[in-house]
């Protein structure tokens, strides 16, 4: 069971803040450790930049996820209907960029995260969702 | 546009990262501390990041950046004040943050540069 979806746009700087921000205090009402928000907050941060830089900006939704009384997590979805990425396999891995950046964006974000998910068209865009348990 | 203040102490510079920074203020960062090395002729570097919540492979690099840059331009650079779960989080992130020196304090990093300016055989240096 997932809560309603809030959207915020990523489209600058100034949203990647604020998406740290907002992902910061959901994964605070969760009930997630200090360590476990740090995790989140750092892989959205990674994603969020890559939606405005690669992707020329999107969005970020956020769900909280409810499975039996006990378990809780925070699903997180970057969406941009950007260039998309053509080789996924070599986008994981650890210091590829096509940027400047040390490349390890996608694959840090991955490892910081329970599940991970990601879809991408080349001309279409890119959509990709982390989820993190409590 | 928004700056990070930089404050000359002796022959220390000093910086306190006290807000969420987005990209293009750290950029603005490394730019002003670099030309602020070369200005007042600063031997050393000391960048606080006890207030930073969160350091990710962006913030990373930037630290890194200065630190090179700094030892460049022959001052060295320390970085204190990693909060526990931030160093957590690098460490599963795949970032080791090579080439920079840290120090637990403000206290500790200041004795560190100062023992590495006085005495240029105890050099500071990072791999």
């Amino acid at each position: 069971m997932a809560t309603d979806p809030e959207t915020f746009p990523v489209r600058s700087g100034e949203d990647v803040v604020k998406a740290r921000q907002v992902v910061r205090s959901r994964a605070m009402d969760i009930g997630f450790s200090l360590v476990e928000q740090t995790k989140i907050v750092t892989a959205a941060s990674e994603l969020a930049r890559n939606t405005v830089i690669y992707g020329g900006g999107g969005e970020m939704r956020v769900e909280r996820l409810y499975e039996g009384p006990k378990r809780t997590g925070l699903r997180l979805t970057f969406e941009d209907k950007g260039p998309g990425i053509i080789d996924i396999e070599l986008a994981l891995r650890d210091g590829y960029t096509s940027g400047n950046g040390l490349g390890l964006g996608l694959n840090g974000a991955r490892k910081l995260s329970h599940e991970f998910d990601i879809w991408s068209k080349p001309g279409e865009g890119t959509r990709i969702t982390i989820t993190r348990w409590k | 546009m928004e700056r990070i203040p930089i404050l000359k102490l002796e022959s220390f510079l000093l910086v306190s990262i006290q807000v969420d920074m987005h990209d293009q203020l750290a950029l603005a960062l490394q730019d002003d501390l670099t030309q602020k090395i070369v200005a007042t002729r600063a031997r050393a570097v000391l960048i606080d990041i006890s207030a930073l919540e969160m350091v990710d492979s962006f913030m990373g690099r930037m630290l890194g950046n200065i630190a090179s840059m700094s030892r460049i331009l022959d001052a060295q650079t320390v970085v204190v004040g990693m909060r526990p779960a931030v160093a957590i989080t690098l460490v599963e992130l795949g970032l080791s943050l090579p080439g920079i020196r840290t120090a637990l304090n403000v206290d500790a990093g200041l004795a560190l540069l100062r023992a590495a300016v006085e005495r240029p055989d105890v050099l500071v240096d990072g791999d």
